[in-house]
C-alpha cells in the first residue's frame, strides 16, 4: 500500500476490503522478472547497482527483485532497505514513527540507487527517499521501480521500472504483495 | 448602622453554654438580649446559620511593616472578617521585627479602624536573634502579653529559661515554634517517605519534636506557662497530653493544614504546599485531629503567612513557606473536621480568646451584656475556593479549586456588621 | 507524550518505544551525513540554570541532527539570576516562539513547574536530586546494547544515591525493564527512606560484586565532607570504590558504568576506568541517539498542538 493508505488502516483507522484481483501470484513474478531485466538492460549490467527496498512495503519486492537479478546475470546485488520516516514532510500533522531501522551500510557515492516500492502514488514518499539517500553519499544515479503506478501524483515524480500502471479513483485504495495486488478500498472502523 | 439596633434572626446561637435556637439583638456595641422571636429595625437574617462567638486566631502574619506587596494589616483583618474573625493577633516577624514599643505602637495604630480587632504580638528576643530578651513589661505596657519569635524558634536552651522565668508575673504568655534548626537545617519539607521520592531535602519529626520536649521541661522546670505554635506531629500532640497529665502549664494550637494535608501534595512541586513546620504524614495529620477532637490542642490558628505570587514561583527549595489561612480556616473546620459546633466555636473562639487575654470581649458566651463580636455561618453553603477572589493581597492558598461546606454570612465586630451577606462593608 | 519530566512517569511501553527509537537515531548518526530533517522549523531551547557542558552538548548535537533551531539560555550566556521568578523567565522564552524547553536546575521539580506554565514540551535534563531521565533512558540502552535486554539483569547502583538524580532516575527505569537492582552506599548516602523503593539495599560492596551484572557508579563529591556525610575521601574510596582488586571478584561479562564525569581515584580507580568492560564511553555515545529519541518523540511523532508556534 502507498504510504497514505498506510495511514489510513490500523493502527490508525480503517481496515483494507478488497474489491478486485489486477495481478495474481504468477503475474507480479513476471512482472518482477520484466522490471529486472530492464533494469540490467538500463544500466548495462550491475555494477554499481544498489537496490535499496523502501518502508516496509517495499522490501519483499526489493528482495524478489535482487533474486531475480541474481538469477539473470549470476550477481546478487547490494540490498539495504530504507524507512524514510525522518524525511517525511508531515512530521507534526500526524503521527510518524519509523517501522524498522534503515540499513545502508555503504557509501552511495558513485553507485547507481535503484530505489523498490510496491505502491507509487502522490510521490512524497519518493521524494523523502531521495532525501534520505543523499545522507548516504552522492550516488551517480537514482532510480525507481515500482510494482504499481496507480496515479495521482503531488510532486513531479516518474518511475523509471513499473510493474503495472493502474488508473485509480482518489477514494480507492491498492494492496500489492508478493501473492497478489489488489484493487478496494479503505472502511473506517471504530473500535 | 450607628445608632440603629440589630436583630440577627433565625439562627442557632452557639458558645460554651450549649446550642439553642435564637435571635440576637444587638445595641451600642453590645448584645442587648438572646431570645426567641425578637425585633430591632435592622435585620440580618441568620436562618439555617450557627450564630457564634467571632472568631479569634492567635496567630496571623499581616505582614506590615515591611512586606506590603504580600498584605497590609488592612487587607488582612478584611480576609479575617471575612472568614469570621473579630479579633488576630499579628506575628511579630515583620521588617523591622516588631521587638521595641516603637514599632508595636505603629502596628496597633495601623491597626485601628481596621474591620476587625488587631492585636499585637512582639519578639522574645530583640530582632529576633536569638540572642537579647526583649523589654516585655514595657511592651506589656502597651498591651502586648503575648511573645514569640515565631519564623525560629529561641534555639539556646539557657536564654528561653531565663525568658520564661522573667514572663512569670507578667501576665504575658511566651510561645514558641518549635524548630531545632541543628535538625531542621536544609529541610524544605517533611522528611519521610515522600521527601525521598521527590529529592527535597526534608526536616525529621524530631525537629519540631526536640524543641516541644525541651519547652516543657523548662515550663515545669520554671512554673512559667508556654504556649506551643502550629503543632504538626503526631509526637508533639503525644508529648503535649502527658505534660498536661503531669500538670505542666502548657498549651497549644493546630492549624487547619495540619490537620488535613499531608506531605503528598508536594509530589506537584508547588510551593503553595510549603509551608512550616511542613506538613506531615497521615499518621501526624490523625493524631492532630484527634487532639483537636480530645482537647489535647487546645486551640485551631491559621499560620495566615501570605506570600507575594512571585515568590511562589521559584523552585520549591528557594520558595518562602507560608500559606494563607484566614478565609478558609471555618469552613475547612466544617467541612473536614467532624467536630460539634460547640466544640468548633471553642477551639476557633473561646479558647483562643482564653490564651490571649481577650475573654472579656470575645469568644462568648452570647449573652445580654456582652461585646458583640460574633460570627454568623451558614454550614451547608458550598463554595470553591477562588485565590483570585479572596481579600488578601496574595493568592497562595493551597485549597484553590478545592470545594467547601460552609461559609460565612455576616461578622459582627464590637457591635458593627462589618461583613453583610458574605460581603465586606468596609 | 508531551513532556518528559520524570522516569517514573513512564510505562514499560513507553521506555521500550524510545529505546527503539534510539536504534533508529543511532543509525542516522552511523551515515555520512548524520543528519534528517525530521525537526525542521522547530526551535528548541536550552535553559540551563546548572553549568552542565556534557549534557548540553549532547543535547545541543541531537537537535542539530534532527535539523531543529536551538535557543540557548544558560546562566553563563544570559541574565537569568536566582530570585527572579522562574515563571516570568520562561514566559518571556515562551514569547520568542519555542517548541521545546530543554532545562536543567538545581533545585527539584523545576520542570513540573514550568511544564505548568508553558505550552512548549519540556525536557528534564536535570533537576536538583530528583531525576535525570535522559541519562536513565541511555543507561538502559547501553545495558540493553550489551547484556541484549535488561529483564533479570542485576545491577548494583553504588555511592551517593541521596542527593543523585541519576541514581532515581536509574532506580525506576530498571525496575520497570524488570532488572533486579541493589543499592550500595553508606547509610548517611542512602535516601531518608526507601519506602515503596524496588530495590535491596545494601552496605558492602564485596558482597555484592560477585553476584552482579553492571556495577553503576555514582559520583562521589567532595562538598558531602563538610556535612559529616562521611569521614573522609579516602574512607569512602576504601569501602565503595571501585579498584582494580575488587574488579577481580566480578563476572566475566559485567560492566562497569558511571554517568560521568568521573572521579578518578574517588569512586573508580583510573585503571578500571580504561578496562573493556568499562563502558562510559558507550553511556556518552548513545546519549546523543536517546536524546534525538526523546526530542523526536515530543515534537515529531504526533501532531502539532493547536496554538503552538506557527
Amino acid at each position: 500500500m502507498a504510504e497514505r493508505e498506510r495511514r489510513q488502516t490500523p493502527p490508525f483507522g480503517g481496515v483494507f476490503v478488497a474489491r478486485s484481483q489486477v495481478l495474481g501470484r504468477d503475474d507480479v513474478r513476471r512482472a518482477i522478472c520484466r522490471m529486472a531485466h530492464e533494469i540490467v538492460e538500463r544500466n548495462h549490467g550491475l555494477d554499481d547497482v544498489v537496490l535499496i527496498g523502501l518502508q516496509t512495503g517495499g522490501v519483499p519486492f526489493a528482495e524478489a527483485m535482487a533474486e531475480a537479478l541474481d538469477v539473470i546475470e549470476g550477481v546478487r546485488p547490494d540490498l539495504g532497505t530504507l524507512d524514510v520516516a525522518f524525511h517525511r514532510d508531515d512530521i507534526g500533522l500526524r503521527p510518524v514513527l519509523p517501522s524498522t531501522v534503515t540499513e545502508i551500510p555503504w557509501d552511495l557515492t558513485g553507485k547507481v540507487v535503484v530505489l523498490v516500492d510496491d505502491v507509487l502514488f502522490t510521490g512524497r514518499t519518493i521524494r523523502a527517499a531521495l532525501d534520505a539517500v543523499h545522507t548516504y553519499g552522492r550516488p551517480r544515479a537514482i532510480e525507481l521501480a515500482v510494482m504499481i503506478d496507480r496515479g495521482h501524483r503531488e510532486l513531479p515524480i516518474r518511475p523509471d521500472f513499473v510493474g503495472k500502471n493502474l488508473p485509480t479513483r482518489r477514494d480507492e485504495a491498492v494492496n500489492a504483495t508478493l501473492d497478489c495486488v489488489e484493487l478496494g478500498e479503505i472502511h473506517k472502523e471504530r473500535w | 448602622m450607628k445608632g440603629k439596633s440589630i436583630v440577627i434572626r433565625g439562627g442557632r446561637v452557639v458558645d460554651a453554654g450549649g446550642e439553642r435556637q435564637a435571635d440576637v439583638v444587638i445595641e451600642e456595641g453590645l448584645v442587648a438580649a438572646v431570645g426567641e422571636g425578637l425585633s430591632a429595625d435592622v435585620e440580618l437574617d441568620a436562618g439555617g446559620c450557627l450564630v457564634g462567638p467571632g472568631l479569634v486566631d492567635v496567630h496571623t502574619h499581616l505582614r506590615q511593616p515591611g512586606k506590603e506587596e504580600a498584605e497590609t494589616i488592612e487587607t488582612g483583618a478584611r480576609a479575617a472578617a471575612l472568614g469570621g474573625y473579630t479579633c488576630i493577633l499579628a506575628m511579630p516577624n515583620t521588617t523591622p521585627a516588631i521587638d521595641s514599643a516603637g514599632v508595636a505602637r505603629e502596628v496597633l495604630e495601623l491597626g485601628r479602624g481596621a474591620p476587625c480587632d488587631v492585636r499585637t504580638s512582639a519578639a522574645i528576643t530583640i530582632g529576633r536573634q536569638g540572642t537579647q530578651l526583649t523589654p516585655m513589661a514595657e511592651l506589656g505596657d502597651l498591651g502586648v502579653r503575648f511573645f514569640t519569635d515565631d519564623g525560629s524558634g529561641v534555639q539556646d536552651t539557657r536564654l528561653m529559661r531565663r525568658a520564661l522565668e522573667y514572663s512569670i508575673g507578667l501576665g504575658v504568655t511566651l510561645a514558641q515554634h518549635c524548630e531545632d534548626e541543628a535538625l531542621a537545617a536544609g529541610g524544605h519539607m517533611n522528611e519521610g517517605a515522600v521527601s525521598a521520592r521527590l529529592g527535597i531535602p526534608g526536616q525529621p519529626a524530631e525537629a519540631e519534636e526536640l524543641m516541644v520536649m525541651r519547652d516543657i521541661a523548662l515550663a515545669r522546670l520554671t512554673g512559667a506557662r508556654v504556649h506551643l505554635q502550629h503543632l504538626s506531629t503526631a509526637r508533639s500532640v503525644e508529648l503535649v497530653a502527658r505534660a498536661k497529665a503531669d500538670g505542666v502549664a502548657v498549651t497549644c494550637e493546630a492549624t487547619p493544614h495540619h490537620a488535613i494535608l499531608t506531605d503528598e501534595r508536594c509530589a506537584t512541586y508547588d510551593p503553595v504546599f510549603k509551608v512550616s513546620p511542613p506538613l506531615r504524614t497521615e499518621a501526624d495529620v490523625a493524631t492532630v485531629r484527634a487532639g483537636l477532637a480530645d482537647g489535647t490542642v487546645d486551640c485551631i490558628a491559621t499560620d495566615h503567612a501570605p506570600h507575594a505570587p512571585e515568590t511562589k514561583e521559584l523552585p520549591f527549595d528557594e520558595a518562602p513557606p507560608g500559606m494563607l489561612g484566614l478565609e478558609t480556616a471555618l469552613a475547612l473546620a466544617l467541612t473536614h473536621l467532624d467536630l460539634h459546633p460547640v466544640r468548633l466555636f471553642a477551639l476557633l473562639a473561646t479558647v483562643p480568646a482564653r490564651i490571649l487575654g481577650e475573654a472579656d470581649v470575645h469568644g462568648g458566651p452570647i449573652a445580654a451584656g456582652r461585646p458583640a463580636n460574633l460570627c454568623v455561618v451558614d454550614p451547608t453553603a458550598e463554595w470553591v475556593v477562588d485565590p483570585t477572589r479572596l481579600a488578601s493581597r496574595s493568592r497562595n492558598t493551597p485549597y484553590a479549586g478545592m470545594s467547601l461546606t460552609g461559609r460565612v454570612r455576616h461578622t459582627v465586630l464590637n457591635g458593627e456588621p462589618v461583613v453583610v451577606d458574605g460581603e465586606a462593608q468596609r | 507524550m508531551r513532556h518528559l519530566l520524570a522516569v517514573s512517569d513512564l510505562s514499560r511501553a513507553d521506555v521500550d518505544r524510545l529505546l527503539d527509537l534510539t536504534d533508529a537515531f543511532a543509525e542516522v548518526g552511523r551515515r555520512r551525513v548524520p543528519k534528517v530533517p525530521a525537526l525542521q522549523g522547530r526551535t528548541v531551547t536550552w535553559l540551563f540554570y546548572e553549568d552542565s557542558t556534557r549534557t548540553r552538548l549532547s543535547f545541543e548535537q541531537a537537535a542539530k541532527r534532527l535539523s531543529a533551531d536551538t535557543l540557548n539560555f544558560s546562566v553563563s550566556s544570559s541574565s537569568v539570576r536566582k530570585g527572579e521568578s522562574l515563571r516570568d523567565t520562561v514566559e518571556t522564552i515562551e514569547a520568542m516562539g519555542v517548541d521545546a524547553i530543554v532545562v536543567r536546575h538545581g533545585s527539584s521539580g523545576v520542570p513540573a513547574q514550568i511544564a505548568r506554565w508553558v505550552s512548549a514540551s519540556v525536557v528534564n535534563a536535570g533537576d536538583g536530586w530528583h531525576e535525570h531521565p535522559t541519562q536513565a533512558l541511555l543507561d538502559c540502552y547501553t545495558i540493553r546494547a550489551h547484556l541484549g535486554g535488561l529483564d533479570g539483569v542485576r545491577i548494583a547502583i553504588v555511592g551517593d544515591v541521596a542527593h543523585s538524580r541519576v541514581a532515581r532516575s536509574d532506580v525506576w527505569a530498571f525496575a520497570l525493564m524488570g532488572a533486579e537492582v541493589t543499592l550500595v552506599a553508606p547509610p548517611t548516602l542512602l535516601p531518608p527512606s526507601v519506602e515503596g523503593w524496588p530495590v535491596r539495599v545494601g552496605h558492602d560492596l564485596d558482597a555484592v560484586l560477585p553476584d552482579v551484572d553492571v556495577v553503576y557508579l555514582l559520583r562521589m563529591q567532595r562538598e558531602r565532607m563538610t556535612e559529616a556525610l562521611v569521614p573522609s575521601l579516602r574512607e569512602y574510596s576504601a569501602r565503595f570504590g571501585l579498584t582494580g582488586r575488587r574488579v577481580e571478584h566480578m563476572g566475566d561479562k559485567a560492566l562497569v558504568m558511571h554517568p560521568g564525569p568521573m572521579n578518578r581515584g574517588v569512586e573508580i580507580a583510573a585503571d578500571v576506568a580504561e578496562l573493556p568492560r568499562s563502558v562510559v564511553v558507550d553511556q556518552v555515545r548513545n546519549g546523543v541517539a536517546v536524546r534525538m529519541a526523546v526530542l523526536f518523540e515530543l515534537l515529531g511523532s504526533g501532531p502539532i498542538r493547536p496554538g503552538g508556534p506557527g
